[in-house]
């Protein structure tokens, strides 16, 4: 009942700030409802009973993704037009409505093989065993690590200046 | 009628149509990354309800989650530099105006 409750709240939070996200005129208002979906999200990862995915949610979208964004916005609050719409507002609603109809009626009508057994909890120690261990996910994690080292490479000599 | 499955994968479709419809629609390109992000964080939510009702001991989705958020987390430092630099050369984030490489 409890998780229920849960449930409802942070979904109701949760899709009025993404739509405050999208409709919002003012960037900086729709960052920081950016930073509240984010944050009703890692509140349903702890009623899917994966607590260690909250954390993780908490401090790279909350903590990082969001700082990032909103540096972005500050760097280039000289072209505040704030957030208008291109031309193509009336045929995307059509097609993301379209989209979003097909995805409910395929996940309300198929029969998922929904499991009697407890979630894991706490996940912290089985999700490090399967990540690390020799059968798990070891070589993705490794790739992962590159990737990320790449990202900071990249993104750095993106935005650095040129030199003169 | 009490919470399932069948709820979060509703509300995960939600918010990626919504994410869908912004990035698709708004010409602020800072915009458009946030709602890349919904979108992503949108899938995160269906796949961690998966991992939760269909394996529950398993952790498959959550360990697919953290990559995803890795990959997240990568795409919008890269992006956010590509859109400074943008700035830098065109004084501009309209997408509207970047259009050096159309044909």
């Amino acid at each position: 009942m409890g998780l229920d409750a849960a449930f409802w709240i942070m979904a109701v939070v949760g899709v009025a700030a993404a739509l405050s996200v999208v409709f919002l005129r003012n960037v900086f208002r729709a960052a920081l409802a950016l930073v509240l979906c984010f944050i009703t999200v890692a509140g349903l990862y702890i009623t899917l009973s994966a607590d260690f995915l909250a954390a993780v949610q908490i401090l790279v979208y909350v903590g990082a993704i969001s700082v990032l964004i909103i540096l972005a916005i500050m760097m280039t609050r000289d072209v505040q037009k704030g957030s208008p719409f291109n031309k193509m507002k009336f045929p995307v609603f059509v097609i993301a409505a379209m989209l979003l109809g097909i995805m409910i009626y395929t996940v309300t009508a198929t029969p998922w093989a929904i499991s009697s057994e407890a979630p894991t909890s706490p996940t912290t120690v089985p999700l490090a065993q399967s990540l690390f261990s020799e059968q798990g996910f070891i070589l993705p994690v490794e790739i992962a690590a590159v990737l990320l080292l790449a990202a900071i490479v990249g993104a750095i000599v993106i935005a650095r200046e040129k030199d003169k | 009628m009490s919470v399932g499955l069948e709820h979060y994968l509703v509300l995960s479709a939600v918010l990626f149509c919504i994410g869908l419809y912004g990035a698709l629609t708004k010409r602020n390109a800072v915009i458009v990354l946030m709602c890349i992000e919904l979108m992503l964080n949108a899938v995160n939510i269906s796949l961690i309800a998966f991992s939760s009702y269909i394996v529950p001991t398993l952790l498959t989705g959550q360990v697919f989650a953290i990559f995803v958020m890795v990959v997240a987390a990568a795409e919008v430092a890269v992006g956010l530099a590509i859109i400074l630099a943008i700035y830098r050369g065109l004084t501009d984030i309209d997408i509207n105006n970047i259009n050096l490489m159309k044909w």
